[in-house]
């Protein structure tokens, strides 16, 4: 039973990130029509902006997690502007594989900086712990699920209510008579990059606060299964973001601690296989609309 | 007439071709006239070639992307190598007949992947894909029969480098032929018609389906073959080998080439297996390099910006031109 509590607490945890970072993927894809690979890979390098300023120097905490959170977004923007703002008309394809081109560059830029080495992140939020059924919920759990929360709410009052939210919505519906209504479509897409990328980087404050320690290949990985994570509950969907996160958050927790020993080297491979049962069985997710391509 | 000699003599050019680079590596093998480094190299061409080949034919001819080239290449790797070192066939003949099972094991493998996602294309391919090659990985890791992560070891080698860059050139002329003949066919031309309007394509009778499955088998048929090589040149392999970046490293490959361009992508695959080599000390910066060059690439055939400075570009050379004719005639 302890176990199981420990287990579950764990997997909420690990989806309640993943369904933050899912959150970026289903806006980008929502609303850009593009895979943004590097997403995953913007939090590899908002952990690693964690590392320099907490680590190494030693900035006021608030000011460092505010900083890591500026970085993520100027990098999503800069990203946007010079390598998928040209390609709005291109192919999938290309945009594709331009997006592919730059979480490579990504990766090896933080490779080429700090090393292959895993990079250990000091414990840089202090708080306490508490006692659910006997078992201790450590803060930063509760932390990690506030935030998690506040923010899919908030971005939900967000693109239901305001202006820019709205334009965000139209333009995911039809670019072209969104533009017609007066929206700047460019604009909008590249708000949504940078507000993908902020969210990106509170997604690896909460990673680093929880697992303390960063590699180059941290986001790759992560990215993908919190993008399995935006396919399980629908693409564009943000409540099926949040399921999706978590339900692939608690899979991964109890497949973790309960398959055998033996078998735990595969863990990774079992995210993999829902994600291709989910796309098989039903491709718009369990919250997504069905939308069917005209001549 | 004219057109039937046009294509005899360009395919008398490959052949010559393809004649003198063997018999230019086999006589640098023979007489150790190449470096050692260049010798293990063009082995590693080999197999370089045959995988860039065969994602071509499914990112270049398909139009659709596949992230998981390395599990195909993984597979026929696996199942190649596990026969080769229980088999007691003599080592030429077990060679071939490993790399039919590898070559066909990822057949499978690419037939069962595609079969099950029909109903996908574009990005949504490509993830499943991703997730196809990150899996098989996993599995190869807790699979008995394979070593798990520390390994297979023992495979048979084939000799000499000699013998091995031979047999390879084999399998790279066998892929060249019949890639290119598919593609040059009514099947071929099937195939790209998919990429470039899959609608249209439908509508004219072509059976998308049916077309994506034939192309992904052949594809992983082919990068099964090339695992079979890898196998049985550097005689251990590992999961290791066979990770996401070796997908995105053969993917560079076609994507330098030209997507839909043969030639191409046998160039590229010789100069990115040779660029750790003539790049000695730039190492760090190799996947650097390929991850910029990706996304040059795809901003030069897109960025509109690109384009207008292209055609601009184009119409003051053509301006030149005429000037410099216009001298002439003066």
């Amino acid at each position: 039973m302890q176990q199981l509590v420990m287990t579950l607490i764990d997997g909420i945890n690990l989806g309640s990130v993943y369904a933050l970072v899912a959150l970026g993927y289903t806006m980008v894809y929502g609303i850009a029509k593009m895979l943004n690979f590097a997403h995953g890979d913007i939090i590899m390098v908002g952990a690693y902006t964690i590392v320099v300023f907490i680590s190494r120097l030693a900035i006021s905490v608030p000011l460092a997690m505010f900083l890591c959170v500026a970085f993520c977004a100027g990098l999503g923007f800069v990203v946007e502007k010079l390598a998928y703002k040209p390609l709005r008309h291109a192919t999938p394809l290309s945009v594709l594989i331009t997006a592919i081109g730059v979480s490579y560059l990504l990766q090896n830029l933080a490779l080429l900086f700090f090393g292959t080495n895993r990079q250990f992140i000091v414990k840089f939020i202090n708080v306490g712990s508490f006692d659910l059924f006997g078992v201790s919920v450590s803060g930063i759990s509760v932390i990690i699920w506030v935030t998690t929360i506040v923010i899919m709410l908030g971005l939900y009052i967000f693109i239901k209510k305001t202006l820019l939210g709205r334009a965000m919505l139209a333009v995911s519906e039809d670019k072209g008579t969104a533009q017609l209504m007066g929206i700047n479509v460019n604009r909008t897409i590249s708000i949504t990059f940078i507000i993908g990328s902020a969210l990106a980087g509170i997604a690896s404050i909460l990673y680093s606060a929880k697992y303390l320690n960063v590699d180059p290949y941290t986001g790759s990985l992560f990215g993908i299964k919190a993008f399995a994570a935006a396919v399980f509950g629908g693409i564009g969907s943000i409540p099926g973001a949040m399921i999706g996160g978590l339900m692939i958050g608690l899979i991964e927790a109890l497949t973790a601690s309960y398959l055998p020993f033996n078998l735990n080297a595969a863990s990774d491979g079992f995210a993999f296989v829902i994600l291709i049962i989910m796309l098989v069985l039903k491709p718009t997710g369990l919250l997504g609309k069905n939308y069917t391509e005209k001549v | 007439m004219k057109k039937l000699n046009s294509k005899l003599y360009r395919n008398l050019i490959m052949v010559a071709a393809a004649i003198a680079v063997y018999a230019f590596i086999a006589y640098g093998m023979n007489t150790n006239m190449l470096p050692r480094a260049t010798q293990t190299l063009a082995i590693k061409a080999c197999y370089n070639v045959i995988l860039a080949l065969s994602l071509n034919l499914i990112v270049g001819f398909l139009g659709e992307l596949s992230l998981g080239h390395a599990g195909f290449f993984a597979l026929g790797a696996y199942s190649g190598c596990i026969f080769s070192i229980n088999s007691s066939l003599p080592i030429e003949i077990r060679f071939f007949v490993a790399a039919l099972i590898g070559g066909t094991v990822a057949a499978v493998g690419g037939f069962l992947i595609s079969s099950s996602i029909l109903r996908l294309q574009g990005d949504y391919l490509a993830i499943v894909t991703l997730a196809f090659g990150e899996m098989i990985r996993s599995f190869i890791k807790i699979i008995p029969y394979t070593g798990g992560t520390s390994g297979l070891n023992g495979i048979p080698s084939l000799g000499s480098k000699f013998m091995t860059f031979s047999y390879s050139y084999v399998f790279v002329i066998i892929t060249v032929l019949v890639i290119r003949n598919i593609v040059t066919s009514r099947h071929g031309r099937a195939i790209t018609s998919i990429r470039d309007n899959a609608i249209a394509a439908e509508s004219v009778g072509i059976n998308i389906k049916a077309f994506k499955i034939k192309v992904f088998t052949v594809g992983a048929f082919f990068a099964g073959i090339a695992g079979v090589i890898l196998g049985h040149y550097i005689n251990f392999i590992e999961p290791a080998n066979f990770s996401y970046n070796v997908s995105i490293e053969v993917l560079v490959m076609v994507v330098l080439g030209g997507m839909g361009n043969l030639l191409g992508s046998i160039i590229a695959a010789v100069i990115i297996t040779f660029l750790p080599e003539i790049l000695r000390g730039f190492d760090k910066y190799r996947l650097l390099i390929y991850a910029i060059a990706l996304i040059l690439m795809m901003l030069a055939g897109n960025s509109p910006k690109i384009i207008e400075l292209r055609a601009k570009a184009k119409v003051k050379i053509m301006m030149l031109r005429r000037k410099a004719l216009a001298r002439k005639g003066a």
